[in-house]
């Protein structure tokens, strides 16, 4: 078994190694993760501290000295003279957060619901199912504000700002489930009537503990490709969530909320507070998407 | 064939009621009604003559019935935040969504099918290699910055369109239609570019696969061999079959445009029904959320079964078995 | 001698691939004349539907013609432009694939995709395609054909499906058709009535068919004349009854004895041992020389001599009927 893992592990990098998109694509996500993690001690100002705020340096142009102070912001400054890489580093943090964190909600019910369906059948199946297709007939984008729309209006008031990024995460998640409950199903139904299941309850051993142990290790590559591909898509969506104001607040701002802020200063030239942030979340969404379209290649899992 | 479409139709029936249930639910639960409607000073009484007023005192299975009959004739109650009913709102906002979703569904499927058809068959040239590279960025790339990007070029820096609004509309009959205005035809161009690239790319590739596949088909080859007309091959034989996989796919995409367009009304301020939709979800004006669920799933039901329809108009072999194969 | 029908002479198809250029067909020729039955036999990959695809000028891309001529009652086509090579199949050359479950397009009538054939190669209205159509399926042996036209690919079962293809193939009046495996995928019982059919209209209408098959009991019982392909190259080729009785080469000796129905009256069914090597791993000289149980170093070492010699003759250095040389 072990020696199997290597090999495919080792064909894997293998081709890994001879794609340049995907060395690219890694590297990238890589330094941005990164800079993420490390965000406190790379970013020049804390741009959550109003004490080390200054409202003269607002709107200073990227490398070039303020003519009140003369501070110099690597990619200038926003209204209020918050440093826009700063801003970046933070609100990359909230968008990858909600992302990685939507993926592996939706990933852990996606699998226990396609176990459930796959396993017990029947009646359970069919509904489990049915929810999944009417589901999937509706953009996962809407169902998520409906959810956030819901959950929102079910949170007091007064918690609604701190709890937003959970929301989201929810609202996320419950958008992106249908792909991984599709593959696990399947691929349950398949071990289901496996002489080793049918062994193992003559045994008299659980037949659920063994079909896990099983059933994963056979979904690995489809789910790991479905997460990648999803968390392309789950940052997106929270970017669009967060840029259309259903999304993270303007406390916690997230590179959509940074776009919806730089928006407003298109048309009187400040350009740098949309440009930035856009281009980061491009570079994020895309070399995340990137990755997941090599790995389904490299992986070759039957996908639709 | 009528036993088929009895089944869907009663599948489709369910959606709704489930989609219904949810709806009400969220009328229910989701805040108290009383609260949302009587504010804050209100005596026992009063919350009791309004609570058997809106029947909130009887079973809930009743509660619902009654729910989906109003419904049904299209009272969806009381906006919270606007304080008109919700319907009359609706059909106020309606007709700008339509029309820019019409416009930018129409773009998306001529150019996604004839980008498609153009690169499943000149599958080597540099002109489709080209086409295929920019659409995998097109993808990739969220729909509001799409819409900022054309606002920044052609608002902005060349300042030939608007960044915002419908421009003047022109009211016919209850319906005001921006077609017959040139602000309201220029003011139309950036929206609808922006919502339909994303679903015209979807289509594209999609087209494309399918159509790949069918001309490796023996079939195919079998018609060439015929000595029939490239473009009979192509257009004909091929086309006909790709077209097969490629509807359902088509007419979901053309509902979700609708759904979609809650993002680009926001990006260009478009006053449709999709941003009525967000404006409800910030400040959570559930009668309109509800209202909204509801209406995007009959039309999302409603073209599914349209689809499935087609099946039968378009494949022969459904027609003989009665059952669907995909 | 009457003018044969059709003339390969030294046909050479190559494939390119990334490491190096192969030859799928090397240096084969026949002739087919008219009303004759030319059986062309090899296993799966010896190159014989190449030479059918190369003849009716539909080489798909890694494949190519690199060497030799083609020649059609008397005029070159392997050098034709494409659209003149579209006009002459189907008119000049008819095609019968393998499988007449695919090769139908399953989403037009059989009567349209007749009508199509006919109106794209003879000068006829529609009325008359129509009617031709008709009497196209009578000849093919469809029972009332007036009421089948109107009906799809799925209503018939396999052999059925399989005339309407020979129908088509046969419905401008080609002078030679290409049958490339025509009855593999369907029932024994139903292979015997569509070789009995394709006997019996080259019998009355005087058309050359090349006849691709691996299967020996069909060549034995349609062909005239029979050609022998191995790896790419031309084992040995003639008449029917010379080749199955007395085979030259010692692997259509091997063929015989592995054929069931030949090897009635035998003791027991013969194996050739191994399998035959890919085109990239052809040894030096004879490619056959592996498995041959009389091979000697010259085989070996040097290429068999080429068929120019012409009819009766085997590409191989100990032809079993001539005397030892070496």
């Amino acid at each position: 078994m072990n020696k199997i893992i290597d090999a495919w592990h080792s064909d894997l990098a293998w081709n890994f190694r001879n794609s340049p998109v995907a060395v690219v694509s890694f590297a990238l996500v890589f330094v941005l993760v990164l800079a993420v993690i490390f965000a406190p001690v790379i970013a020049p100002h804390d741009p959550f501290d109003p004490s080390t705020l200054n409202l003269i340096n607002g709107f200073s142009q990227p490398m070039t000295p303020n003519t009140y102070t003369g501070d110099v912001f690597l990619l200038g400054s926003d209204d209020q003279g918050r440093d826009v890489f700063s801003t970046i580093l933070y609100g990359m943090r909230i968008s990858l957060f909600v992302g990685v964190f939507a993926v592996a909600f939706a990933m852990i019910l996606g699998i226990t619901l396609g176990l459930i369906a796959g396993y017990v059948g029947g009646w359970t199946e069919t509904i489990i199912m049915r929810i999944a297709d009417v589901q999937l007939t509706f953009p996962s984008i809407l169902v998520a504000m409906l959810i956030f729309g819901i959950v929102k209006g079910v949170i007091p008031v007064e918690h609604r700002d701190q709890m937003a990024i959970w929301v989201l995460i929810l609202a996320i998640g419950l958008g992106e489930w249908v792909q991984f409950a599709r593959v696990v199903r399947g691929a349950t139904l398949v071990e289901k009537n496996r002489e080793y299941v049918q062994a193992a309850r003559l045994i008299g051993r659980v037949r659920w503990v063994i079909m896990i142990r099983h059933i994963l290790p056979n979904v690995l590559s489809p789910v790991l490709v479905i997460a990648t591909i999803s968390l392309a898509l789950a940052i997106i969506a929270e970017a669009t969530l967060s840029f259309l104001g259903v999304g993270a607040p303007p406390t916690q701002p997230s590179l959509g909320t940074l776009i919806r802020i730089g928006q407003g200063f298109l048309f009187s030239g400040e350009w740098w507070i949309l440009l930035f942030p856009a281009l980061t979340l491009l570079t994020l969404a895309l070399s995340v998407n990137m990755l997941g379209d090599w790995l389904r290649d490299a992986l070759n899992p039957k996908l639709r | 064939m009528l036993a088929y479409i009895i089944r869907r139709v009663f599948q489709s029936v369910i959606v709704l009621l489930v989609v219904g249930l949810v709806a009400f639910a969220m009328f229910r639960f989701v805040g108290d009604p009383i609260e949302n409607m009587l504010g804050q000073e209100r005596t026992q009484e009063d919350v009791e003559r309004l609570r058997s007023k809106l029947g909130l005192d009887q079973p809930f299975v009743f509660q619902y019935w009654k729910f989906l009959k109003a419904a049904v004739q299209g009272d969806f109650g009381v906006s919270y935040r606007q304080g008109r009913p919700v319907a009359e709102i609706l059909i106020e906002r309606a007709p700008s969504t339509l029309e820019l979703a019409a416009v930018s569904g129409t773009l998306a499927m001529l150019f996604g099918l004839g980008l498609g058809v153009y690169t499943a068959i000149k599958r080597n040239g540099w002109v489709s290699n080209l086409i295929m590279t920019t659409s995998l960025i097109g993808v990739s790339l969220p729909t509001f910055l799409i819409g900022i990007l054309l606002i920044y070029v052609f608002s902005v820096e060349l300042g030939w369109l608007p960044s915002y609004g419908r421009g003047e509309t022109v009211t016919v009959g209850s319906w005001s239609t921006g077609f017959l205005t040139s602000s309201g035809l220029k003011a139309l161009i950036l929206p609808s570019i922006t919502l339909g690239l994303y679903q015209m790319t979807l289509i594209m590739r999609l087209v494309r696969s399918e159509m790949m596949e069918v001309l490796r088909t023996d079939y195919v080859r079998f018609a060439r061999a015929r000595g029939l007309r490239e473009s009979a091959v192509n257009f004909k034989h091929a086309l006909v079959n790709t077209m097969v996989p490629v509807t359902t796919v088509i007419g979901l995409q053309l509902g979700s445009i609708i759904a979609f367009a809650i993002i680009t009304e926001t990006v260009f301020q478009w006053p449709g029904v999709g941003l009525l939709f967000i404006n409800a979800v910030q400040f959570v004006d559930i009668p309109v959320m509800a209202a909204y669920l509801m209406l995007i799933s009959v039309l999302f039901v409603g073209i599914n079964l349209v689809v499935d329809l087609l099946y039968f108009i378009i494949d022969p072999r459904l027609r003989a078995n009665g059952v669907g194969a995909h | 001698m009457t003018e044969p029908i059709l003339s390969i002479r030294n046909l050479v198809v190559e494939i390119k691939t990334r490491h190096a250029i192969l030859k799928a067909v090397d240096c084969v020729s026949y002739d087919i004349a008219p009303g004759e039955i030319l059986g062309v036999v090899g296993e799966s990959g010896a190159g014989k539907s190449m030479a059918g695809n190369a003849v009716i000028g539909l080489l798909s891309k890694p494949f190519s013609v690199a060497d030799g001529e083609i020649w059609l009652k008397g005029r070159r086509i392997d050098n034709l432009s494409r659209e003149k090579m579209r006009r002459l199949r189907g008119k000049e050359i008819g095609v019968v694939f393998q499988d007449p479950l695919t090769s139908l397009n399953p989403l037009i009538r059989i009567g349209d995709q007749l009508v199509e054939t006919i109106m794209e190669h003879l000068k006829l209205s529609k009325k008359e395609a129509e009617r031709r159509a008709i009497s196209a399926l009578e000849e093919v042996g469809i029972p009332a054909a007036a009421k089948r036209v109107n009906s799809y690919p799925h209503e018939f079962s396999g052999g059925m499906r399989q005339r309407v293809v020979i129908a088509l193939a046969l419905c401008a009046e080609p002078s030679l058709i290409i049958a490339d495996e025509p009855t593999t995928a369907l029932d024994v019982s139903v292979q015997a009535q569509i070789i009995a059919l394709l006997k019996r209209l080259c019998r009355e209408r005087g058309t050359a068919v090349m006849l691709i098959t691996h299967d020996m009991g069909v060549v034995a019982e349609t062909a005239n004349r029979v050609a022998v392909m191995y790896a790419g190259r031309l084992a040995e080729i003639g008449p029917v009854r010379d080749v199955l009785t007395n085979p030259k080469h010692p692997y259509t000796d091997g063929l015989m004895g592995s054929t069931p129905a030949a090897a009635i009256g035998l003791e027991k069914l013969r194996q050739i041992p191994g399998s035959m090597p890919r085109l990239a791993r052809l040894p030096k000289g004879c490619a056959f020389s592996p498995r041959c149980n009389r091979a000697t170093d010259k085989c070996v070492q040097d290429p068999p001599p080429d068929l120019t010699a012409g009819e009766g003759y085997a590409a191989c250095w100990y032809s079993l009927k001539t005397e030892c040389t070496g």
